[in-house]
This record gives structure tokens, sequence and C-alpha cells, in this order.
């Protein structure tokens, strides 16, 4: 096993068909040791069967692998660690009922005596001077449920490091992450660097990527479509290699004119901060953002507006009228709709069809006395496929089935086919691809020009930058200031967000 | 029908064919009849127990409620003098009662199923015992309810009334879980309550219903079955009954993780474990085996299942 030391990965010509369809199409690209390279590429690009092949997880068609001079026409997952390349993945794999130690060196576990029981001391020997080196602020053994997200994506890499990875593939790493969670990241990620370790950096945040990456590679339809140096990797240079054309949804700025107050909160208390209380209104035809850090209490709050988090006081006015119960059937029969953070466990029922996803809030509307009329319910699916360009060969496909961007339209879905007043965004656009990102903006633009009052929680600084018509930023569970569009800047909500 | 119904209903007529073949008597009238009869009383606490498994979660009290409902039953009609009519809509009404507790304790107290039931099967045996001072129910000789035998335990065109009392409950069954509102409800809770619930649905409300329809049918099977045995030891009567309707359930498609099965696979669930009950005593197997018999073919027909999924998936995927 070569560890430590210097690695050169190269990939030549590698392709991957499977029955109908070329996932990648004669790829070549190379990664060296101490060298940060920025992989774009929307959804559906090919991004992650090259890595599953990196990974040795599946092999290529044709081509070959080559790893410090050695060739290879496909790589073993034994090959693959044992080269010392390492993964970081999107969704953690996180143990929450180990310690960090346990986390870190699961399946290594260091033994003692004849009974070969857990030899606890030596496990943190081990990991804790990783920890120190990478500066967290966590030791060996707290608790992995005590970790926040960042923490926890600390530890993986640590994980990484335990290894002697020369190689860290980082798979949409900042995901989860808020603007100074990343900042921490992308500061170890240089570090990494320095220590000649070689990353690839996968990501849908342009920023990260002109920030950290030495090299940039886009990947389209399967094929690289083109590479750039460090002097010319800017936003518009990568956005216009991905989707092959200019966007103008980023740029697009309020037109709407706003009117009287459509949602208005007094005095919300949730559970995560019982000392703090929020006042909040918005108005119809408006668009606000909510900024904060994770743990800032943005869903927990939003939540408890929709009557999902039980709120331990305060009132909800739709319209004017008084929301008399907490719950989200109530909030639903009110016009006041939630967007989750979470769509594949609280957005969708994911083994339900589309149709069945969609017509779940309202299945008043496609049945007569109690029994659904299935056809009533296709129809009405098909509608908003129309609508919404969902794409999928029919609406009876499941949606476990459909690409991250497909299934937060059907989310959507659910909500427009019914008639929104007030429309609440739980990080909309998360690992959605550049092009249903758009779509769905668009979605939100026209909502607020039909008048529904909107609230989009966004960790995405241009995201909220750009949308949004006012921005409330969040702090330890109150609303720490609110700023109007000539305000708007990334200091300003910074400022705002932190102490 | 779905293709697990129909990789079932093949292996039902595969086995009925090879009984057949084997011994004739398997068709005779009288030997389907009495089927058909068995069929009928353990396809409705069946029917009973898929509506709690589709919400994830399971119901071990199913036999004792059938013993207590049973002597409670008996004890009413042919001790206390209640007109039958009556005494059945007592007993059904104690059946969702206690349905109605198990619900609550399940979504409001937030306890676990299999904790909730089997303290159940443990207290209602005991107290079935009690109510008899652990003697067996029965009627009195010579004490007979022309009406309620024929009603109960009669037969219509050849059929056991039973056996159309179940048929009907499936039918019904079949549109309430796939056809109704409450039906997709409980299936969206039971696949994933977090996520009905951002969808506006009540998620207790629809469990709780499950644990009263559960109950009800319970009972309704409990007075099948008291008419059907006329006397009843409280100690044994209903012994292992869940763990049949469970059986049936599983056979049938339904997943213990909730929200997955279907009513048509019930039924050839109980019909598949009567006939291999049937083929035990047809084919000179030794009764002890029964049980063996039934737990080999189960265990056998999930993982046939298990590796037609695989097999589908790897299809799926290799066409990708």
């Amino acid at each position: 096993m070569k560890k430590g030391g210097k690695l050169t990965l190269e990939f030549q010509d590698i392709s991957k068909s499977y029955p109908g369809v070329l996932a990648l199409d004669k790829v070549s690209l190379s990664v060296n040791s101490g060298e940060i390279v920025g992989i774009i590429g929307e959804n559906g690009a090919g991004k992650s069967t090259l890595m599953k092949i990196l990974g040795g997880l599946i092999g290529p068609s044709s081509g070959q692998i080559i790893v410090d001079d050695i060739i290879y026409k496909r790589l073993t997952i034994e090959q693959s660690f044992g080269s010392g390349i390492a993964f970081v993945h999107q969704e953690l794999n996180v143990f929450d009922n180990l310690d960090v130690a346990g986390n870190i060196l699961l399946g290594r576990e260091i033994f003692s005596g004849k009974l070969r029981l857990l030899d606890n001391v030596a496990m943190q020997a081990t990991v804790n001077p990783i920890l120190k080196r990478l500066g967290a602020n966590f030791v060996a053994n707290s608790l992995a449920s005590t970790l926040s997200l960042a923490e926890k994506q600390l530890m993986e890499i640590a994980k990484a490091l335990s290894m002697d990875a020369r190689l860290i593939i980082m798979d949409e790493p900042t995901s989860s992450l808020t603007a100074s969670e990343t900042n921490i990241l992308l500061t170890i990620i240089g570090e990494l660097k320095a220590d000649g370790i070689g990353v690839v950096f996968i990501s849908h945040r342009l920023n990260e990527i002109i920030d950290c990456a030495d090299r940039v590679i886009a990947l389209r339809d399967g094929q690289v479509v083109g590479h750039l140096a460090k002097a010319e990797i800017s936003k518009e240079s990568m956005i216009q290699m991905m989707v092959g054309r200019k966007l103008s949804a980023f740029s697009s700025a309020s037109t709407t004119t706003v009117g009287g107050v459509m949602l208005e909160v007094k005095a919300i208390v949730t559970h995560v901060y019982p000392n703090e209380s929020v006042d909040f209104n918005v108005n119809s035809g408006e668009i606000i953002g909510i900024a904060g850090l994770v743990g800032s209490g943005r869903s927990e709050f939003v939540q408890a507006i929709f009557g999902i988090d039980k709120k331990l006081n305060g009132e909800v006015f739709i319209d004017g009228e008084l929301l008399k119960e907490s719950n989200s059937s109530h909030s639903i029969a009110k016009g006041l709709y939630l967007v989750p953070e979470d769509r594949k466990d609280c957005g969708l029922i994911l083994d339900f069809a589309i149709d069945e996803n969609i017509a779940l809030p309202d299945l008043k509307s496609v049945s007569q006395r109690g029994l659904i009329n299935l056809i009533s319910q296709q129809k009405k699916a098909e509608q908003q496929q129309k609508n919404l360009n969902i794409v999928s060969p029919s609406v009876a496909t499941k949606t476990v089935n459909l690409s991250g961007g497909n299934q937060q339209k059907v989310v959507l879905g659910k909500w427009l086919a019914m008639q929104p007043k007030v429309m609440i965004f739980d990080e909309p656009t998360r690992g959605i691809d550049v092009g249903s990102k758009a779509e769905i903006y668009q979605i939100m633009r026209e909502l607020s020009e039909q008048g529904v009052a909107i609230i989009m929680i966004s960790s995405d600084m241009e995201e909220v930058i750009t949308i949004s018509d006012r921005i409330a930023v969040m702090r330890k569970g109150q609303i720490s200031g609110i700023l109007n569009r000539s305000e708007f800047s990334e200091e300003n909500i910074l400022t705002l967000a932190v102490e | 029908m779905n293709k697990k119904d129909i990789g079932l209903l093949v292996l039902i007529l595969v086995v009925a064919g090879i009984v057949a073949l084997i011994n004739p008597r398997f068709l005779s009238l009288i030997n389907l009849s009495n089927t058909a009869n068995l069929i009928g009383l353990f396809g409705l606490f069946s029917i009973a127990e898929a509506f709690v498994i589709v919400t994830a979660g399971i119901e071990l009290s199913v036999g004792s409620v059938i013993a207590l409902l049973g002597v409670i039953f008996i004890d009413l009609i042919a001790v206390l003098g209640v007109p039958w009519p009556i005494a059945m809509g007592i007993v059904i009404v104690i059946g969702a009662f206690l349905g109605r507790i198990n619900g609550f304790l399940v979504t409001k107290m937030g306890l676990q199923p299999f904790v909730v039931t089997l303290c159940g099967l443990l207290v209602y045996r005991g107290v079935a015992r009690f109510y008899t001072n652990d003697a067996t129910a029965g009627f009195t000789f010579g004490q007979s309810f022309p009406t309620l035998e024929w009603f109960i335990a009669g037969r219509s065109f050849g059929l056991p009334h039973s056996f159309i009392a179940f048929l009907l409950v499936a039918i019904i069954a079949w549109v309430v879980l796939h056809r109704s509102v409450y039906g997709r409800h409980l299936l969206a809770v039971g696949k994933n309550e977090k996520a009905a619930e951002f969808s506006g649905i009540k998620s207790d409300r629809i469990i709780i219903g499950a644990y009263i329809i559960c109950g009800t049918l319970t009972a309704i099977s409990a007075i099948y079955f008291a008419m059907y045995t006329r006397s009843i030891s409280p100690s044994s009567h209903g012994s292992f009954y869940e763990l049949y309707g469970i059986a049936a359930c599983v056979l049938g498609g339904f997943s213990l993780r909730g929200g997955e099965g279907s009513i048509i696979g019930v039924v050839l669930g109980v019909i598949l474990l009567q006939m291999l009950q049937n083929l035990v005593n047809l084919l000179g197997i030794p009764s002890s085996l029964n049980f063996a018999v039934m737990g080999t073919v189960i265990l056998a027909g999930v993982l046939a299942d298990q590796q037609f999924a695989r097999y589908r998936e790897r299809q799926q995927i290799a066409n990708k």
C-alpha cells in the first residue's frame, strides 16, 4: 500500500456506457499532489459516474487509469483505497451513537489483549493528533451526536487523513454548511494542499470553486467541455461551460409591486430557543429571504409557523385571519404551504408515484365521496408536469427515480396545484443543478407576481441576495436585522448573522 | 393485481394441483367447504392485522382478544340472556374500544406497537381466564340459537357464511385501502410519517383509525370463532392466531416497515396458509409438523420474492 508521498492520477479516454446511454464519453483528466481541481457540471453530467470509477465501484467500458505510473483497465475498491484515494461524500455517513474516534476508525478499530477488546486509549491517541492538525474544536471522545454538520464534515476529512490519503475527493462537501463553516472548510482544504495532498472538489457553489480551485474541469453530457486555468476561473465562464448558454435568471431583479400584509407572525417562540420570540410580516407579492447560520433557528421558526414543529407560544395571521389551530393540516387549509429543506424525507414520499405525491395534500380535489378518482389524479399531475417541466416518462413514475431538480419540482407541484397565499421555501435549490435552479427561481417570481407572499430560507448568499425583496437575518432564534434591497451585501448579512 | 399477487396465485394453483393429484379428496365438496370455512375465519382477523401492519405497526393481541371477546359473547347470550344482535353489537364496540386504546398508546403516548400489543396479549388472555374462572365457556345442553347459528355458521349456495363474510370484508377493505382517501393517507403515513405530516395529514388520527379497524374486525372474527367452536377454553382459544395473521400479511406482500401491501395479497396469503394445513392432513404428514411446514413455506416464499425483487432491480440497472 502506497501511502504518504506524491501521487499522480490520470484518466485517459475513459468511457462508460450503459445500454442506451453513454454516461462518460472519452473523458481525460489528471490530478497531481498539492493541487485542487474543481469539477463542475449539472446533475447528470457524469460527475458521479466518474467518481464511482475512481473509487473502484464500477469499471469503465474503455480507456485506462494511470496511478503512479501503473496502468489499470479498472480500479478495484482495494486498489483505489490502497493508492491513498479517499472520499468525503455529500451525504455524511456518521454514526451518531459512536464517539469521534469510533467513527473515524470504524472497521479499523485498535484491539488489545487476548479478548481483542477495544483499546480506547490507543484509538484516541491515533485520532487526536489528526484532529489537532485540522484545528478541530472537538476531540476523539466527543460524541458524534454533539457535533454540528460542519464538524461532522471535518470528522470525515479527518477520517480520510487517518487513512494517509494522498488524494481526497469531496463531493458537494459544503451543501449543508453555512457561509462561515464553508470558509473554515476552504481554509482546511488550502492547508491540505500545502501538505501535498491532492483534492478534487465537486460543487454547485461556484464561489467556492473560485476561492479554492487551481484548475476547473467542466463536464456536460458525459464529456469534458472545458478546462479553466486559475486565472480564467470566473462565475460567468463556469456557468457558460456548464450549461452551454448564458443564464439570465442570475441577474433578474424583482419587478413586482408589493401589496398589503399577507402573513403576520406575532411573538412566535420555538422549542429550540424558548427564551426568544419573533415578530414578522410578509406582504403580498413580496419575497423575503431568511439568512443566518445553521442552528440560528430558521427552519424551526418556519416549521413553527407552518405547525409541524409545535410552537411554544405565538399567533399566526394569514390575510388578517388568525390560525386557530397550530398544525400543518389547518395551515394548508388556510393557504399556507411549506416546501421543506429535506425533500427526500419530508417533501416527498419517495416510493409514491409523481401523481400520488402531487395529489397527496389535496386528495379531496380528485375524489368523490371519499373515493379517489385515479383519472382525475393523473390529469391533475399531468397539468403540473407540463407547467413545471418535470422530466419523466409519465406521472406514474416513482419519485425515487427522478433527479434532485425534478423531485423538487414535484414538491412544488403539490402546492401549485392548490391556491397558495403564503409559500415558505426552506433551502429550495440545495443540491440542484443550475438549469433547474433557474426554473425554480422563475416559479417563485411568478408566484409573487400573482400576489403570493414568499419566505425563502437559504444558506446560499448569492441566492438570497438575487431573489429577495427584503432579507431577514436570524441569529440564535432572533431576527437580528432586516435589510432592504439597497442594503444587500454579503458583508451586511454576515455582520448580522454572526455575533 | 400486482406481480407479487400473481406469483402467489400461481403458487396456490400449483400446490392445489399437486395435492389434488396425490389425494383426489382435496377436491371433494366437503373438504372444499371446510377449508373455505377456515379461510373465512382466519381471513377476517388477517385483514384486521393488515391494517395495523400497513402503518408499520404490529398487533400481537389478536388471539387473546378473540378469546376474551369470545367468552364475553357466549356469556352474554348463554348466561345473561342478552338478545344476540345486541350481544354482537356490544362485543364489536368493545373490540373497537380495545383498538382505540392501542392506537392511543402508540400515537399519543409514543409507545412501540410491539410492546403495547405484547402487553395486550398477556392482559386480555389473563382477563379472559379470570372472567370464566379458567373454566370452559359454552352453551348448556339443549340451548340453541337457530337464527344466530344459521347467520354465523350456516351456508348459502353451498358457501359457509364465514367465507362470505370474509369476501365482503375483503372487498370493502380493498376499496378502503386502495381507492379511498383514508387508505391513501394510511399508505402515506405507513411509508413516511414525517412527509405525510408535511402534506397536512394528521398521522395520529390515521394510525388510531387503523387500530380501531383492526379491533372491530377482530371482534367480528371472535364472534365467528365462538359460534364455530361453540365452547371456549380461555387458556388456549385463539392462541398464536396473531401469528397466522402476520404470516398471511407477510406472504401477501405486506412489509413490516409499513406502507406496502395489497388486500388481494392477504386474501391469497390466507388461502395458501389454510391449504397448507389441509395438505398436512390429506397427505398423511404427521400433524405435529404442521407449524414446520407453514414456517418453511413462508420462509421460502419470502426468500423467493426477495430474489425476484433483486433480479428485477439488476435488470433495471442494466437497462439504464
